[in-house]
């Protein structure tokens, strides 16, 4: 595996700083604002934006976490079944502006089960898009993202891992591929 | 991540630590599922389930449609009363005739022990068994620990009894399967007619002083007097039994601890409980039924995850 660093450092921040100015450009004081990170790893960006637009506008924003193992369009098409993980909406999300987070988009899949998933909770008015990295011209479904962190050219044998300070020890974002 | 290790669930017998972890685990999220405004997630939409049931049930039965419709698969319900059954079919030709429509799973209830080891053996689907005779009935001792981790954390290091018709219970095998694999104490309670002679080479204490099993347990899962199943004569009359195994408000204020207590149901009130007993607070027989539904679903959802290798997706085409 050789591994390349996209992305890390004071870089990082600043890009997860730009995302947050972007989000306030569009929602205000996120009174009618919710963001929901996807299950199992879009919850740690979810938690670092709401904690960073917590101190920029100086008090909390709403945040859930969404598992969309059930609503995904591969089951039975795997070797096994997936197990899910929790799904934290504590709230009405009916009305609201909801904004999904992902740290990595791909094919797209994801995103479509996380909209599917979310209805169970109710009708938003508005469903945006934000993910971390964005692996360009990879999309199986059309999908894409209203806000970006930063846009990667690869190829499909190749994963983007993005690590995160709380649980990984280091803000990051690698591309790994297979020595050939 | 490693699936169950079984293609059909047909007992306790055949699902080791790790599986009955996962059906757990998986539950976990699907009672957050069923609590939900929209109680119903999309995993099961292009499967169909057959519930053939050759003997009557309401809560298993109800829990066990209630499951699949909460999965979005399509669900066909067969009750032998009303079938061909009753011409003389037999078991095989009525279940491949229910599998000619294209049936991807069978849940079945039968009055003969074995009956689920027999069909998985002659068709393809996957077969849960609903209970099979006084052999098993796998759901029921799995939401059964599931109700008692949730209660107490835990089910290792508890202490469970099981009291009653012992001999004729298929919840009462399954449950000692299923306990001792996840390492709690299991006793057994009742009159000596009622308790098969071999039991302890389960692994299981046997006690006959009801005042004694419950001073001693956690947990006191009190079984239905199955009096369709007795051919004989057990004990002299019901009231007998109830006077000396029948657990009332009064036994269960006097007892040195607060225990819980959980009925599989169908209740006899008065036969082996007592009402005030059984709408007690310590009581967690509707937790039980709520929770079937949920282990139910998580029992389906991981064993039609399994990937078939006739799915026209797999075939290559």
């Amino acid at each position: 595996m050789q591994n390349l660093t996209l992305l890390d450092g004071p870089k990082f921040q600043i890009t997860i700083q730009r995302l947050c100015r972007q989000l306030i450009e569009n929602h205000n004081d996120f009174s009618n604002a919710i963001l929901i990170g996807i299950q199992p790893r879009g919850i740690y960006l979810a938690r670092r934006v709401a904690e960073e637009l917590g101190k920029i506008l100086g008090k909390p924003v709403l945040q859930g976490d969404l598992d969309i193992t059930f609503y995904r369009d591969d089951f039975r098409r795997r070797e096994g079944p997936l197990v899910p993980n929790q799904t934290r909406i504590d709230f009405i999300i009916e009305g609201k502006n909801i904004i999904l987070m992902d740290d990595v988009l791909w094919t797209g899949r994801t995103i479509r089960a996380a909209m599917d998933a979310m209805l169970a909770f109710g009708r938003p008015a508005k469903v945006e898009l934000l993910t971390l990295v964005d692996r360009r011209y990879s999309r199986h479904i059309p999908v894409m993202a209203d806000y970006t962190g930063i846009e990667v050219d690869s190829i499909a044998s190749q994963k983007v891992v993005v690590s995160w300070k709380e649980t990984d020890g280091e803000d990051k974002i690698v591309l790994l591929s297979e020595r050939a | 991540m490693a699936g169950l290790s079984t293609r059909h669930l047909l007992g306790i017998k055949d699902l080791n630590r790790n599986d009955i972890e996962l059906i757990f685990t998986t539950a976990d999220t699907f009672k957050d599922v069923i609590n939900r405004p929209i109680k119903k997630v999309p995993s099961l939409r292009d499967v169909t389930i057959a519930n053939v049931f050759f003997e009557n049930s309401t809560r298993t039965r109800l829990s066990f449609e209630l499951a699949e419709r909460r999965l979005s698969a399509d669900t066909l319900n067969f009750a032998a009363s009303s079938s061909s059954v009753s011409k003389g079919e037999t078991l095989i030709d009525t279940v491949n005739n229910i599998l000619a429509m294209k049936v991807d799973m069978v849940v079945m209830r039968h009055p003969y022990a074995g009956a689920g080891v027999f069909l998985s053996k002659h068709v393809k689907a996957q077969i849960v068994n609903a209970g099979d005779g006084a052999h098993e009935h796998p759901t029921q001792a799995l939401l059964d620990a599931f109700s008692i981790r949730e209660k107490l954390g835990d089910v290792a290091g508890k202490k469970v009894v099981i009291v009653g018709d012992v001999l004729h219970s298929r919840v009462a095998l399954s449950n000692i399967l299923c306990l001792k694999q996840l390492g709690a104490e299991v006793m057994v309670c009742g009159p000596t007619t009622l308790i098969p002679k071999y039991i302890s080479s389960l692994g299981v204490k046997v006690e006959h002083n009801l005042i004694k099993a419950l001073n001693w347990c956690d947990v006191a899962n009190m079984l239905r007097i199955q009096l369709e199943r007795q051919d004989i004569k057990y004990f002299p009359s019901l009231r007998e039994y109830t006077m000396l195994y029948g657990l009332n408000k009064q036994i269960l204020d006097n007892l040195n601890k607060e225990i819980i207590v959980m009925h599989p149901g169908p209740i006899n009130r008065g036969v082996e409980i007592t009402s005030d007993v059984a709408d007690s607070k310590q009581s967690i027989i509707l937790d039980q039924v709520e929770n079937g539904v949920a282990v139910r679903m998580a029992v389906l959802y991981l064993l039609a995850g399994q990937t078939k290798e006739n799915e026209p997706w797999n075939s290559g085409y």
